[in-house]
C-alpha cells in the first residue's frame, strides 16, 4: 500500500515537474512547433485527401443506390416491350427496365453550330426502375402532355435555359418545340461526351428526358424499347448475365450487353475515383511516413541533448519511469498539437477540396465527411512514431548512473576519415573541414537528416511533374494528333461522296473521312466493346502517334490497339482477335492485331479506311470526317452545317482543349499548392530543428570562435554549412525518390479514360530543387538570429 | 619562500599597449543593481606578463572580459593604442578581439571536430600575418601531436593547442582565463611555463587571471582584486621560474 507521504511526494513531483514541463515546452516552443506542424501535415493530408476521397465512395454509393443505377447495359435496334418479362426471368436478374433513346439535332438560340441532344424516355405514370432521374429544379414529366421535357442540368446551366423556357429540337425529321418543366441529374448522364468528341462539351450537348408515350411514336417505338436494363441479385456474376441477354437481344439487333463497369460515366468517375485513392492513399502515406520519421529524429535529438537535466532528476531520486514519463508527455504536447491543427486544418481544406469536387463530379450528396477511423489511425501512428523516436533516447539517458550522466559528454570522439584519407581536406579550409567532419562523423544522423529533406524534394517533384505529363499529354493530343479544327460526325453512315459536297462548303480547305463501326473484341475469354476507327491511309489531320511522339503509320492489314486495350484482351502484335459487328450485317470475323499504340486518351482500335469497308462488307459509307477550316469562315461554316440534316454533330478540338485545361489546371492547382506547402513544412522542420540541436549541441565552440574574433556570418556558416551539406545531398536523393514515386503514381493512374505519360522536365527537377533550397533556408534564418544571442562570456567559464 | 619579493613601484617599461581609465561596470538584475567594476585604472604594456589575482566574484573576469572586447564598461574609458574601445560597436569588437587579441579559456574550447594542426589554422585563416599553424604548435611544444584531434590529446596538451592557437595569428594581448583551472599541478606548470616562454619569445602582452597566488611570482607584475576594486599592484624585479612556483 502506498502511504500518505509517498503520494504527496509524488503529487510534489509531478508539480514540479510538470512546471518544468510547461517552461521547457515554452523555452522550446519553435521547436515543439515546427515538430507540431509536421505532425499536422501528415495528420492534415490523411484527413484532407483520403478523407475526401472516402466522402466521394459514399457519395458516389448512396447516389447509384437512390437512383438504381442498373448493373448491365445494353441497347438495340427495336424489340417489343413484351420482351421485357423475359429479361427479367433470366437467372439472376432482381431488375430489369427498358426505355426509348435516341440522338437528335438541337435548334439552340444563340448557336450557330448543329447541337445534339440524347432525348431519353421515363414512364410518365412512375419513376423508372431503374436508372432513376433526380430532379434539381421543376416537376417531373405529366402523363398526357406530349411536349414536356426535362434538361440535363450542365447543358441547361450552359445554356442558360430553366424550367418555363422553351427548347427546338428535330425530332425524326420534324422541328418541335418542347417545354421544360424540370431541370435533373442521374449518374448515367454526369459525363456526358457528344459523338465524335472526346471530351464534355455542355454547351451544345445535352440529355433530354422526355414522357416514353410522346417519345416512343415520335421514333417508331410504341410499346417498344430500344435500351435495356438490369439490376442484378445480390452475389451474381454479372458475365452470365450478359451472355443470356445477349442471346435474347441478338435477334433484335443488340448491340451487346456490357457491364456497369464500362458504362461511360461510371468509367470516368471510376476512374477519377481510382486515382483520387491512388493519390489519396500515396501521398498521405508519405507525409505520415515522413512525420513519424521526423518525429523520431527530432526528438530523439532533443532528448539527448536533456542528458543532463535527465540525470539531475535522477539524482535526487526520481525513478526511471517518471523522468520517461515527463519526456514522452513532450513527445505528446507536439503530437496532440499538431493532431489537433491536423485536424482542423485537413477538415477545412477538405470541404475545400470537395466544393471543388462537386463542380467536377456530378455527385448529389457529396459532403466531406470526417471518418473518425482514419483519424484515430493518423493519430495512432502519428503517437508511435513520437514514442518510438522518443523512447530510444529516453531509454540511453535513463540508463547512465546519474553521476556519470552529470560528467559533459566526454569530447566527441574524431578520428581521421575519408576527408583525410582522400586528401580532399587539405584543400579545404579549416571551416570547411569542421563542417565536413560533423557530417561525416555522424553519417546516419546526415543521412537521415537528408533523407527528410530529400522527402520533402521528392513530394514537390511528384506534384510538379503531373503538369509536366498533363502538358505533354495536351500537346501530343491536341497539337500533334488532333490536327483537324472540326470534326463533322454524321447521324448515320452515309455515302462516301459526301465528302466532296463537304470540300464545297464555305471555308473548307481539306477533308478526310472517317468510319467507325461499333464491335465487340474478343480473346478467348476477355472481350470488349469498341468502335474501330477505320482511317484514310494518307490522312494528315488525324494521325496515330505513340507515346514517344512517332507518327505510326497505319498497315494495309489488321488492327492497331491502344497499349491499355491490348493488355485488356491478353494480345500482343501478331496476334488474332475475333470481330464481332455489332451494326450492319453483324458480321463475325477475325483480325489480326497489327500494331500497340501508347496513348493517353481513351480506348482506340485503329484500321485501314479500306480494311474496314472489306471487314463489314459494307463499302463507300463514312461516319463523318475531319475537316481544315480557315478561322475566318468557321462561323459561317458552322451556320451551313446547323442547316444539314445528316449531321449530327461538330466537335471542335480548340473547345475540347479549353474545356480539359480548365478542368486540369483548376484541380492541379489546388493539390499542388498544397504539396507545396506541405514540403515547406517537411523542408522547414528538418533543417530548422536540426540547426537549433547543432546549435544546443555545439554552442560553445561556436561562442568560443565568435570570442576570438569569428565575425557572426562567418559563425553562422560553420552552423549553417552542415544543414547546407544536408539540403544539398537531399536534392539527388529527393530527385531520386520523386522518380520512383512519379513512377508508381504513373503505373496506379492507368484508366481506361486516360493514362498519364511519364515525363519529367529538368525544370520540375529545379523547381522542386529551388523550393526546399529556399525553406530550408528561411528556417536557418531563424536559427542565424539565435546566433546573435549566444553569451560569450559563460563560454569562457563553464564547460557545456 | 620567494626569491624576489615585490615592489609597489613601476620599473620602466615599453609601450603602453592597453590603458583602462576609472573603468566602472554595473549589471542590473531586476531591481538590484550590481556593481562588478569600480573605478580601475590599469595598463599593460607591450611584453608584459601581468597576473590577475583574485578570489572568485572580485570582478577579475569582468575586467579580463573587457580589456578582451567581449563586454564594454558602464563607465569610464579604454584605449588600444589610439583606438577607444569604450564606446565601440559590436562589429568593431569583433575586429579588435580578431585582430589584436588571444584567448586562452580554463576548458580549453578546442573545436573537436578539428586536429591541432586546424584547430590553429582556423585561425590563421582568418588573420593578417599569423604564423604557420605548425610553428605556433613547435612553439608550444607540440610538433609530434600536430594531426592529432582533440579527442587524442591530454587536458594539458589540449590548453598548449589552445596557447598556440591564440598566440598563431601574433596578437597584441593574450588574455588568459584560469589557464590551469582544470589542470594538474605538473601539467599546470607546464602550461605556464608555455605561456612565459611565449611572452618573452613573443613579446607579446600576457594577461593571466587565477585565484592561484603563487602563479603571481612568474608576472612582471600583479594586481590583486576584490570587490570591483583593484586593491594592490605590485611589481617582480625579476620573474620567478615556473619551474619553482609552490602549488
Amino acid at each position: 500500500m502506498v502511504s500518505k507521504t509517498e503520494h504527496f511526494t509524488r503529487a510534489l513531483h509531478w508539480r514540479a515537474l510538470s512546471f518544468k514541463l510547461l517552461r521547457e515546452c515554452w523555452q522550446l516552443k519553435g521547436q515543439l512547433f515546427s515538430i507540431a506542424l509536421v505532425v499536422a501535415t501528415g495528420i492534415m493530408t490523411v484527413v484532407t485527401m483520403r478523407g475526401s476521397y472516402e466522402s466521394l465512395v459514399q457519395a458516389q454509393q448512396q447516389y447509384y443506390n437512390d437512383t438504381r443505377f442498373a448493373d448491365v447495359w445494353s441497347s438495340l435496334r427495336r424489340a417489343p416491350e413484351s420482351l421485357r418479362e423475359q429479361i427479367q426471368a433470366i437467372p439472376g436478374v432482381a431488375l430489369a427496365d427498358t426505355r426509348v433513346s435516341f440522338l437528335a439535332t438541337l435548334d439552340l438560340v444563340g448557336l450557330d453550330a448543329p447541337a445534339q441532344g440524347r432525348f431519353v424516355s421515363l414512364p410518365e405514370t412512375r419513376r423508372p426502375i431503374l436508372n432513376d432521374i433526380r430532379l434539381i429544379r421543376g416537376r417531373y414529366v405529366e402523363a398526357g402532355a406530349p411536349d414536356e421535357v426535362i434538361l440535363s442540368e450542365k447543358f441547361a446551366n450552359a445554356r442558360a435555359l430553366g424550367p418555363g423556357d422553351e427548347i427546338r429540337a428535330i425530332i425524326n425529321g420534324r422541328a418541335r418545340d418542347l417545354d421544360i418543366v424540370g431541370i435533373a441529374i442521374s449518374p448515367e448522364h454526369s459525363y456526358t461526351v457528344p459523338p465524335g468528341s472526346l471530351l464534355p462539351e455542355d454547351d451544345r450537348y445535352g440529355i433530354l428526358w422526355m414522357g416514353r408515350r410522346a417519345l416512343g411514336p415520335a421514333y417508331d417505338m410504341d410499346g417498344a424499347f430500344n435500351e435495356a436494363f438490369v439490376k442484378l441479385a445480390p452475389g451474381i456474376n454479372e458475365l452470365a448475365v450478359i451472355d443470356h441477354l445477349n442471346d435474347l437481344l441478338e435477334p433484335y439487333g443488340g448491340y451487346g450487353a456490357y457491364a456497369r463497369l464500362d458504362q461511360a460515366s461510371h468509367l470516368m468517375l471510376q476512374g477519377e475515383l481510382d486515382q483520387n485513392r491512388v493519390m489519396g492513399t500515396a501521398i498521405p502515406a508519405v507525409f505520415l511516413a515522413v512525420a513519424v520519421f521526423l518525429l523520431h529524429l527530432v526528438l530523439g535529438r532533443m532528448i539527448a541533448t536533456q542528458r543532463g537535466e535527465i540525470a539531475v532528476l535522477k539524482a535526487f531520486g526520481y525513478r526511471d519511469a517518471e523522468v520517461g514519463r515527463h519526456f514522452l508527455t513532450f513527445a505528446l504536447v507536439a503530437v496532440f498539437f499538431g493532431a489537433l491543427i491536423g485536424t482542423i486544418g485537413g477538415v477545412l481544406l477538405g470541404r475545400v477540396y470537395i466544393d471543388v469536387y462537386r463542380q467536377y463530379f456530378d455527385l448529389p450528396d457529396l459532403h466531406y465527411q470526417l471518418s473518425p477511423s482514419l483519424l484515430l489511425i493518423a493519430l495512432v501512428i502519428s503517437l508511435g512514431g513520437a514514442f518510438s523516436g522518443a523512447m530510444g533516447a529516453i531509454r540511453k539517458a535513463v540508463r547512465l548512473p546519474p553521476a556519470e550522466a552529470m560528467r559533459p559528454e566526454p569530447p566527441a570522439r574524431f578520428t581521421p576519415g575519408i576527408l583525410e584519407r582522400s586528401g580532399i581536406g587539405r584543400l579545404l579550409p579549416a571551416s570547411g573541414r569542421m563542417i565536413l567532419r560533423n557530417v561525416e562523423r555522424k553519417p546516419l544522423q546526415a543521412f537521415f537528416s537528408s533523407l527528410g529533406v530529400a522527402f520533402s524534394v521528392s513530394i514537390l517533384l511528384i506534384g510538379l511533374f503531373m503538369f509536366d505529363s498533363v502538358n505533354h499529354m495536351i500537346d501530343l493530343q491536341f497539337r500533334k494528333i488532333q490536327r483537324e479544327d472540326i470534326t463533322v460526325s454524321f447521324l448515320q453512315n452515309i455515302n462516301a461522296a459526301a465528302r466532296h459536297d463537304l470540300a464545297r462548303l464555305d471555308g473548307v480547305t481539306r477533308v478526310e473521312t472517317f468510319r467507325t463501326v461499333p464491335v465487340r473484341l474478343r480473346n478467348q475469354h476477355w472481350s470488349r466493346e469498341v468502335a474501330i476507327q477505320g482511317m484514310q491511309n494518307d490522312g494528315q489531320l488525324r494521325r496515330i502517334i505513340n507515346a514517344n511522339g512517332a507518327i505510326q503509320t497505319l498497315p494495309a492489314q489488321g488492327l492497331v490497339l491502344s497499349r491499355v486495350l491490348a493488355n485488356r484482351l491478353r494480345v500482343a502484335v501478331g496476334d488474332t482477335l475475333e470481330v464481332e459487328m455489332l451494326e450492319g450485317k453483324r458480321a463475325h470475323t477475325s483480325v489480326q492485331v497489327a500494331g500497340i499504340v501508347e496513348d493517353f486518351l481513351g480506348v482506340s482500335a485503329y484500321m485501314n479506311l479500306d480494311a474496314l469497308y472489306h471487314l463489314s462488307g459494307e463499302f463507300d459509307v463514312i461516319s463523318g470526317a475531319y475537316l481544315s477550316v480557315l478561322a475566318a469562315e468557321r462561323p459561317q461554316l458552322y451556320r451551313q452545317l446547323k442547316n444539314v440534316p445528316a449531321v449530327a454533330g461538330v466537335a471542335s478540338p480548340s473547345s475540347m482543349l479549353a474545356s480539359f485545361e480548365q478542368e486540369m489546371t483548376q484541380s492541379l492547382f489546388i493539390s499542388v499548392g498544397f504539396l507545396v506547402g506541405f514540403a515547406s513544412v517537411i523542408a522547414v522542420g528538418v533543417i530548422y530543428n536540426g540547426a537549433r540541436i547543432a546549435l544546443s549541441e555545439r554552442g560553445r565552440e561556436l561562442a568560443s570562435l565568435r570570442v576570438m574574433g569569428f565575425h557572426r556570418r562567418e559563425v553562422a556558416m560553420l552552423l549553417l554549412g552542415e544543414q547546407g551539406i544536408i539540403t544539398l545531398l537531399a536534392i539527388p536523393l529527393g530527385w531520386l525518390i520523386g522518380y520512383a514515386l512519379a513512377f508508381a503514381i504513373v503505373q496506379g493512374l492507368q484508366t481506361d479514360t486516360f493514362r498519364i505519360p511519364f515525363i519529367i522536365t529538368p525544370r520540375t527537377y529545379w523547381l522542386s530543387a529551388l523550393i526546399t533550397v529556399f525553406a530550408a533556408a528561411a528556417s536557418a534564418l531563424v536559427v542565424r538570429r539565435r546566433l546573435d544571442s549566444l553569451d560569450l562570456i559563460s563560454v569562457l567559464k563553464t564547460r557545456e | 619562500m620567494q626569491e624576489n619579493s615585490p615592489a609597489h613601484t613601476k620599473p620602466a617599461h615599453a609601450d603602453i599597449v592597453l590603458q583602462a581609465t576609472k573603468l566602472s561596470k554595473y549589471y542590473q538584475m531586476g531591481e538590484v543593481r550590481v556593481q562588478a567594476l569600480h573605478n580601475v585604472d590599469l595598463s599593460l604594456h607591450q611584453g608584459e606578463l601581468l597576473v590577475l589575482l583574485g578570489a572568485s566574484g572580485s570582478g577579475k573576469s569582468t575586467l579580463l572580459n573587457i580589456l578582451g572586447g567581449l563586454d564594454v564598461a558602464s563607465s569610464g574609458s579604454l584605449f588600444f593604442g589610439s583606438q577607444q574601445l569604450s564606446h565601440a560597436s559590436s562589429s568593431e569588437l569583433t575586429q579588435y578581439r580578431r585582430e589584436h587579441v588571444g584567448f586562452v579559456f580554463q576548458f580549453y574550447n578546442l573545436i573537436s571536430s578539428l586536429t591541432a594542426r586546424e584547430n590553429v589554422a582556423l585561425v590563421t585563416d582568418i588573420a593578417a600575418d599569423p604564423m604557420r599553424p605548425e610553428d605556433a604548435l613547435a612553439l608550444v611544444g607540440l610538433e609530434s601531436r600536430i594531426d592529432h584531434f582533440p579527442a587524442q590529446l591530454s587536458g594539458g596538451e589540449q590548453q598548449r593547442v589552445a596557447i598556440a592557437r591564440a598566440i598563431a595569428k601574433r596578437p597584441h594581448i593574450l588574455l588568459c582565463d584560469e589557464p590551469t583551472g582544470a589542470l594538474d599541478a605538473n601539467t599546470g606548470r607546464l602550461v605556464l611555463n608555455v605561456l612565459d616562454q611565449v611572452n618573452r619569445e613573443t613579446g607579446t602582452a600576457t594577461a593571466i587571471i587565477t585565484h592561484n597566488a603563487a602563479i603571481g611570482s612568474m608576472g612582471d607584475s600583479i594586481v590583486h582584486m576584490s570587490s570591483g576594486e583593484i586593491t594592490q599592484r605590485l611589481y617582480n624585479e625579476v620573474r620567478a621560474d615556473v619551474e619553482h612556483i609552490e602549488w
